[in-house]
């Protein structure tokens, strides 16, 4: 190996560990004083505006094209918002359709298969769902999300309280309608997946284990040790294996279909491995294909999957959606910041509510552990570039300690391997045993905190705020629920709450309504003239679909012959 | 509440480039290794992860690449290192390379999962095997064990699931990514994480006790009580001050207060 590594961390990286370690038994003493860091709304402010990349100048513009033109949003976004369309309608036959559905769900992950779900309970045949997906079914953020999800079900918490939690977090932007679906739907929720058979935390009298999320004013997130979001996902997408609901896989939608009438009537996938289109008519179409994490907003690392490249906003905004708060970003605090190779990857907020504290490089405490992310990843940044109280990795990354170790002296020893095995696990395959050495972090992209404007039922609206009565969205693609700012255990429950009604709500339109109006892809056609107006180079293509991570070599070198295409 | 910050005078803009360079790779490259791609050989940097090395030789994933952190399954990798028997397995994005790998993505898995209604069965001892009647090949060979990239004791729970202890099969296998490796390697045609997914799905829904809080506060909701204070917070939201109040106001009582709530309301009251 290049460099001598002592349990997985250099020599000079010790040395800090070391002033981590000295400081520790005072700090676990004083765990309740943690609280006297927590930041008035003034300070807030103060660090928001000076280190969160969300009001750092130089990340954003101006759209220039299509309902939202005139707005902010980050560069990335606005680069394939303002993207040529990748398909060229003339080289599509409208009326030679493959796949004629009475529920059409785009994206495989969770909102997607939870909407195919419930249009199947509402009555929809399976044979007359289809759900198209760009990766394999529940290749997902869904199957990622680690620490868990909330719903308010104890005696001494409420639906109302859990509403101010997600407004307070979302810097009071959040749509009034949609956060109450969100908290009121939420035991609702977790008592479905009991029925169906998720595995969650629970104590010897059938109560769920709940722990403080950053930002709640209760205990109220429900976990499945830290392999939360996986174990949801993968039982509902066993539900949807049992109920034989048809999945094409490696075949995203690049275009939604439009109707004479001005309605959403399907959508043209791609197969990704043979090339081939295919034509989706479908009675409603749910928009379900996550967000923008892949997008790697303003050069930040990502914890998101591979697919995560927000296909969805483009193909719904060329159709005439709204959209909106898309000019706030979330980075999660505690991404991974060595070793190298999980740079950027999720360190679940679960360690911090288990009562791991975020130091500095000289061991200090620095801020509340359990702010609002936006707030807390600020107060990283700030620690790290503002201060320069960091550790600097050999690759370059700088980052703060997360004094893991504390969580077993906390919760006695083995809480670790038991509530968060898959950390566990990830530094272990890297050499760190985290629960004797701190682990280090800085904040990771992480979520699409807006995006595709919808009603209560789920209804995607038009620019003049009317809901389309055929297009539904729900989860991470669609925005209004969480404001500005989304708190830790709200997305797996919003992609389940959103899910549902956009599955019920599509589910109602096709048992009620015929087949939708003639086909057409006039308003990409129309957008190509909006694009073509504002000088975009020919080369900027959307959706892009997946990510290019080639190197640089292989990429100048690369010519395409005119064969074998 | 709260401890004044210092006001710290700083760029923004240019702390958001410094960022952007920290977190990209380095340029210079200072040792290199030789992996073969199914075969052909290739020079790359020495500390990426299989995953990135193959990106950085010139290939693009469509399969063989989901979560890209240790979730999904989808880079389930296969090789043998130049001159050692062995047969390794490994997760593509949690493993990084080292010189003389030979390495092979598995695209897809085929493997028959049992169709059920979980709301129709009653678990007995006897219920994995009546769903998934190979298990009972097992040879006891552990190489389900040593194939899998999670380090669980597959071995173990298929034989729990023989003698029909559904709890063990589902604390045993809960850890697992259904990368399907094991299935591929079982010489008795078993297909383990189908088997594993079964039982999880009967220990959540018939052996894990039932929240009763949980039970409560959906009659709550369904009785409507919650309607007129959802009304009221519409309201005390047209002033932002008054909203941002009792926000502040809720978030530090329970901070404060949360942990001292431990009684269960429902033994002292009865249960409804």
């Amino acid at each position: 190996m290049t460099l001598k590594l002592i349990g997985g961390y250099p020599e000079y990286m010790r040395e800090s560990i070391e002033m981590v370690e000295k400081t520790r038994d005072q700090r676990i003493k004083e765990k309740e004083k943690e609280k006297e860091l927590a930041l008035t709304d003034e300070e807030r402010k103060e660090v928001l505006s000076k280190f969160h990349p969300d009001y750092a100048p130089g990340g954003k513009r101006e759209l220039r094209v299509g309902v939202n033109q005139g707005e902010i949003v980050p560069n990335e976004v606005a680069d394939i918002l303002e993207a040529w369309p990748a398909l060229n309608p003339d080289e599509v036959d409208l009326n030679d359709i493959d796949y004629d559905v009475d529920v059409l769900v785009i994206g495989g992950g969770g909102a997607g298969t939870v909407a195919a779900l419930w249009a199947n309970y509402e009555g929809i045949p399976a044979e007359n769902i289809l759900i198209a997906t760009k990766l394999r079914h529940g290749d997902a953020n869904s199957m990622m999300a680690q620490g868990g999800i909330q719903a308010a079900d104890r005696p001494w918490d409420s639906p109302i309280i859990h509403y101010l939690d997600v407004l307070g977090g979302g810097h009071f932007a959040n749509k009034h309608e949609l956060v109450k679906a969100l908290t009121e739907d939420a035991p609702k929720i977790i008592k479905w997946h009991e029925e169906l058979g998720v595995m969650y935390d629970k104590d010897e009298k059938g109560n769920f284990i709940e722990r403080w999320g950053g930002g709640t004013s209760r205990r109220r997130m429900h976990s499945a040790k830290d392999y939360t979001g996986m174990e949801i996902m993968r039982v509902i997408r066993d539900e949807a294996r049992n109920r034989e609901i048809p999945v094409l896989e490696f075949s995203p939608a690049v275009e939604l279909i439009t109707t004479e009438d001005g309605e959403i009537g399907g959508a043209i996938l791609w197969n990704m491995e043979t090339k081939e289109y295919y034509v989706v008519r479908a009675k409603s179409t749910v928009l379900a294909t996550g967000g923008w994490g892949r997008l790697h907003i303003r050069g930040f690392p990502t914890t998101n999957h591979y697919g995560a490249t927000a296909d969805g906003l483009v193909m719904a905004y060329r159709a005439g959606a709204r959209l909106r708060d898309l000019e706030s970003v979330q980075y999660h605090p505690t991404g991974a910041a060595y070793p190298e190779q999980i740079v950027g990857l999720l360190i679940t907020e679960k360690v911090r509510t288990m009562g791991a504290t975020p130091v500095n490089k000289y061991g200090e405490r620095f801020v509340f552990p359990l702010e609002p992310r936006d707030v807390e990843a600020s107060m990283f940044i700030r620690e790290c570039f503002g201060k320069g109280n960091c550790v600097q990795t050999p690759t370059g990354m700088r980052g703060v300690w997360l004094d893991s170790p504390m969580i077993e002296e906390l919760q006695g020893e083995g809480a670790i391997r038991k509530n968060l095995d898959a950390m566990y696990r990830m530094y272990k395959r890297f050499g760190i045993d985290m629960t004797k050495d701190p682990i280090l972090v800085f904040p990771t992209l992480h979520y699409q905190n807006g995006g595709v404007e919808i009603n209560a039922n789920a209804q995607v609206l038009r620019g003049d705020g009317s809901p389309y009565p055929r297009f539904f969205a729900g989860g991470e693609v669609e925005g209004g629920v969480h404001g500005k700012n989304r708190l830790m255990g709200n997305s797996l429950l919003d992609y389940n709450v959103f899910g549902r009604r956009a599955g019920i709500s599509a589910a109602k339109v096709a048992r009620n309504s015929g087949k939708p109006g003639k086909l057409t892809l006039r308003h990409v056609k129309a957008f190509t003239e909006e694009v073509r107006r504002i000088n975009v180079p020919p080369e900027r293509r959307s959706p892009i679909l997946l990510p290019d991570y080639r190197g640089k070599r292989v990429l100048a070198r690369k010519i395409d012959l005119p064969v074998m295409q | 509440m709260g401890k004044k910050i210092e006001i710290l005078d700083v760029d923004s803009r240019q702390i958001m480039d410094d960022i952007k360079k920290a977190a990209s790779p380095p340029e210079d490259v200072e040792h290199w290794v030789t992996i073969y791609v199914m075969g052909k050989p290739y020079r790359v940097p020495a500390g990426l992860t299989i995953m990135k090395a193959l990106e950085y030789a010139g290939y693009r994933f469509i399969r063989s690449s989901g979560c890209r952190a240790g979730f999904c399954g989808a880079c389930a990798t296969v090789y043998r290192k130049k001159g050692e028997y062995r047969f390794r397995t490994a997760l593509a994005c949690q493993t990084t390379v080292e010189d003389g790998m030979y390495l092979s993505q598995i695209p897809f898995v085929p493997a028959n999962k049992a169709t059920y209604d979980i709301d129709k069965i009653e678990p007995t001892p006897t219920t994995l095997l009546e769903y998934y009647p190979e298990i009972a090949r097992c040879v006891s060979c552990n190489t389900c064990t040593k194939a899998c990239p999670q380090e669980l004791d597959v071995m173990y729970y298929i034989q729990y699931a023989i003698r029909g202890d559904i709890k063990k099969v589902a604390e045993l296998s809960f850890d697992c990514i259904q990368c399907g490796l094991c299935t591929l390697r079982c010489p008795a045609e078993i297909q383990h994480y189908h088997m594993a997914q079964f039982a999880r799905r009967l220990y959540g829904k018939y052996y894990q006790p039932k929240s009763k809080w949980l039970e409560r506060r959906l009659k709550e909701i369904d009785s409507g009580i919650y309607e007129k204070p959802y009304e009221n917070l519409e309201k005390i939201r047209e002033d932002p001050e008054a909203i941002k109040e009792l926000y502040y106001k809720i978030l530090y009582e329970g901070r404060e207060k949360e942990n001292k709530l431990v009684e269960d309301p429902l033994e002292l009251m009865g249960e409804d």
